[in-house]
């Protein structure tokens, strides 16, 4: 009996030990405009540390870019500070009651996931403090009725199709196996791609994140033999999956969103070859985008990663506001809803609900050990 | 549920989560060894078997293993199996004389110590997932950079070996599930057979059974936790190892989830025995994999441990139920 109470009380101070890990986040202050600020701050909100820390890291760079270069000949020097959310949910809503505490800050570029943008939207929405999402992609962010909300890519909605479409008139896939890794952005996106294919999906398995052995929805994709693996989901779980795949005996062609546009997944070495990527992200060797890339590279010594144009492009509008003399949020709110301009991606322009009037989506594919661009998905 | 597809493809199923609860099982022998001489669950075992996967990964980086082949390949392999055990090994006995043997020579109630190991595990894990902080300190961070990079995402070591699959009557086999399964089995039947006749096999069991008499009969208790704790190590070690051929990425976080499962293992055999540890592992392995077929890989963690509990309401003591004491010579 006592053996089993020790049991007990472990599994109990083990779970009390879990919750507390969670705990512990860091909020940076900015590196902006130290001399002559008029008190006007834009904030990341999003992964600075923590496991999607790589996600994270190309928006920051982005946003700082975009501020960096305003303050360069402006008065009026805008702080840029950062809220480490390190992309978990659970995190998200301290800090953006804490960010919408802060009264100079106008303008937020992030949350960069759906599943924290879901978890912190009231509050910004709130707080009317106006928020300019560069990479979080679930469609039914923008139908919570927040007039905050902001999305300066294609959602999921439309990159489903996308990579639906591409599937079947790229790939020329007549079977298809979705899998999917239950968070809100994997299974919404995956749920999309199965309703597109309808007929053409031979099968479909859920996986759960930080599983490594993936041995049963191996044998499943193996035993239903399909021409396509669709997994909607984040690198860290699919370069093991792609791993397990092939060497279960796959050949197919594996296709993924943009979750898992990082390098971290080329670790899979000769898996990745020939997966197809895609991405509401625009390819950094599009005219558009090259004289931002040009710059980019010359400040942070590495070729702008996913996101950093939009970043870049969400920083430009709350920019183009300050420059006008706003200087609260109301105002910010206002002047974004009504903002309509070409930024370096696409044509800036939000619909009522948040949603960008404008929507590319590319391909890219992993060839010779590297991401590379197949263009647009039309 | 999907009985069809289960019944079709249930050799390929079995093999490889055999494969998956061999590695669980010899990670719980850890737990099991510690639990039958201490009365005492060593939660810090799941982290000698993460810092075990860090040797293996380092070993094959350090050594070029991605571009050897045949012999000097194997070579490679066999090196990165002894500096995961020696690594597994050492942070054991460190583990023991740190955040045990203070408090046992206190005496201090079994609660303590169990808090001690939380401690401890969280300490170790962070101390990898902040290694490149680490090195910063130290001013290393130059020299350690591929190693200590990346030190909170996964750290891959794919591409370094072939793993040709091959047909046994129609099932298709991969050659490292069965060279996964049967080293560890092979592993497991050695430390048996250990325990059972060699001298300090039987310190071990008399130790588990009366610590008292034991040490009055000659056997050194210390020295005899301290065996118990090398061995756990080591075959936490070898765990590592297989995992590595396996799966072939970790991360600093990776001890976590499968230091439950194999501790669930432990206690579905019987906590404290060592066969038992081996039939806990590879039941658990299994039903992962059936559970995942029948009913979608959503319920893999969900079906394990349901059937913990199933079986635990028959069998309270576990499948086996037997101390490591009470171990038949």
């Amino acid at each position: 009996m006592r053996r089993n109470k020790v049991f007990a009380t472990g599994v109990a101070a083990l779970a009390l030990g879990l919750s507390l890990t969670a705990c512990g986040t860091t909020e940076d202050g900015g590196n902006g405009g130290s001399d002559a600020d008029c008190d006007v701050k834009l904030a990341f909100f999003g992964p600075e540390t923590g496991d999607a820390a790589g996600l994270g890291k190309p928006i920051i760079q982005g946003t700082q870019l975009a501020i960096d270069q305003y303050n360069e000949d402006a008065d009026c020097k805008v702080e840029f500070v950062k809220y480490d959310s390190q992309g978990s949910p659970d995190e998200a809503p301290a800090l953006a009651t804490e960010a919408a505490g802060d009264e100079s800050l106008i303008g937020v570029v992030g949350p960069a996931f759906s599943g924290e943008s879901a978890a912190a939207g009231d509050t910004f929405a709130e707080a009317g403090l106006p928020t300019i999402t560069p990479s979080a992609t679930n469609p039914t962010l923008a139908d919570n009725g927040w007039d905050t909300f902001h999305r300066a890519l294609g959602n999921d909605a439309t990159q489903g199709p996308a990579a639906a479409k591409y599937i079947k008139d790229t790939v020329k896939a007549g079977k298809v196996f979705v899998i999917d890794d239950a968070s809100e952005y994997g299974a919404g996106l995956a749920g999309i791609v199965e309703k597109d294919l309808a007929d053409a999906v031979v099968g479909t398995d859920t996986i759960q994140q930080k599983q490594t052995d993936f041995s049963a929805t191996v044998t499943k994709v193996t035993d239903a033999k399909p021409d396509a693996v669709f997994f909607g989901g984040y690198y860290a779980e699919a370069t093991i999956l792609v791993g397990q795949l092939r060497d279960g005996g796959f050949d197919g062609t594996f296709v993924v969103a943009d979750g898992v546009k990082d390098p971290a997944f080329l670790d899979a070495k000769d898996a990745a070859e020939g997966t197809i990527i895609t991405c509401p992200c625009i390819p950094d060797t599009e005219p558009a985008v090259a004289e931002f890339a040009a710059d980019y590279e010359a400040e942070f010594g590495e070729a702008p990663g996913t996101y950093a144009a939009e970043a870049y492009d969400a920083a430009t509008i709350f920019l183009d506001g300050i420059d006008e003399g706003v200087d609260n949020r109301a105002d910010m709110l206002e002047f974004v809803n009504n903002y309509d301009d070409e930024g370096i991606t696409k044509q800036l322009k939000f619909d009522e609900k948040g949603e960008p009037a404008d929507v590319h989506v590319y391909a890219y594919t992993v060839k010779g050990g590297a991401i590379v661009p197949e263009g647009e998905i039309k | 549920m999907n009985f069809e597809f289960l019944f079709n493809n249930l050799p390929e199923l079995t093999i490889t989560g055999l494969a998956f609860g061999a590695i669980y099982a010899l990670v719980a022998l850890g737990y099991t060894m510690v639990y039958g001489v201490l009365q005492l669950i060593n939660f810090a075992h799941s982290e000698v078997f993460m810092y075990g996967t860090f040797a293996m990964l380092w070993t094959v980086m350090a050594l070029n293993g991605a571009e050897a082949d045949g012999v000097k390949l194997i070579a490679i392999l066999i090196a990165a199996l002894f500096l995961a055990m020696l690594m597994s090994a050492a942070i054991a006995l460190i583990l023991e004389r740190v955040a045990y043997r203070p408090l046992i020579k206190r005496d201090a109630p079994r609660l303590i110590a169990l808090i001690s190991a939380i401690g401890a595990s969280f300490v170790l894990a962070e101390l990898m997932g902040l290694r490149d902080k680490v090195a910063e300190w130290l001013g290393l961070d130059d020299n350690l950079d591929d190693y200590v990079s990346g030190a909170r995402i996964n750290n891959s070591m794919a591409g370094v070996l072939e793993k040709p699959r091959f047909d046994v009557a129609g099932v298709s086999v991969s050659s490292i599930d069965l060279i996964v399964i049967v080293a560890a089995v092979g592993m497991m039947v050695l430390l048996d057979q250990f325990v059972r006749r060699s001298r300090l096999g039987k310190g071990i069991r008399a130790t588990a059974q009366d610590p008292e008499t034991a040490s009055l009969m000659g056997v050194n208790p210390t020295r005899t936790i301290q065996v118990t704790f090398l061995i756990g190590g080591i075959m936490a070690g070898i765990a590592a190892f297989l995992y590595m051929l396996k799966i072939e990425t970790t991360r600093f976080d990776v001890g976590f989830l499968l230091g439950v499962k194999a501790f669930t293992a432990a206690v579905l055999g019987g906590i404290g025995n060592l066969r038992g540890a081996l039939l806990g592992g590879l039941i658990l392995g299994v039903a992962e994999n059936w559970g995942s077929a029948l009913f979608g890989t959503e319920w893999r963690d969900v079906i394990a441990f349901v059937l913990l509990v199933l079986i635990l309401l028959v069998r309270p003591t576990g499948l086996l139920g037997e101390s490591l004491g009470k171990a038949r010579a």
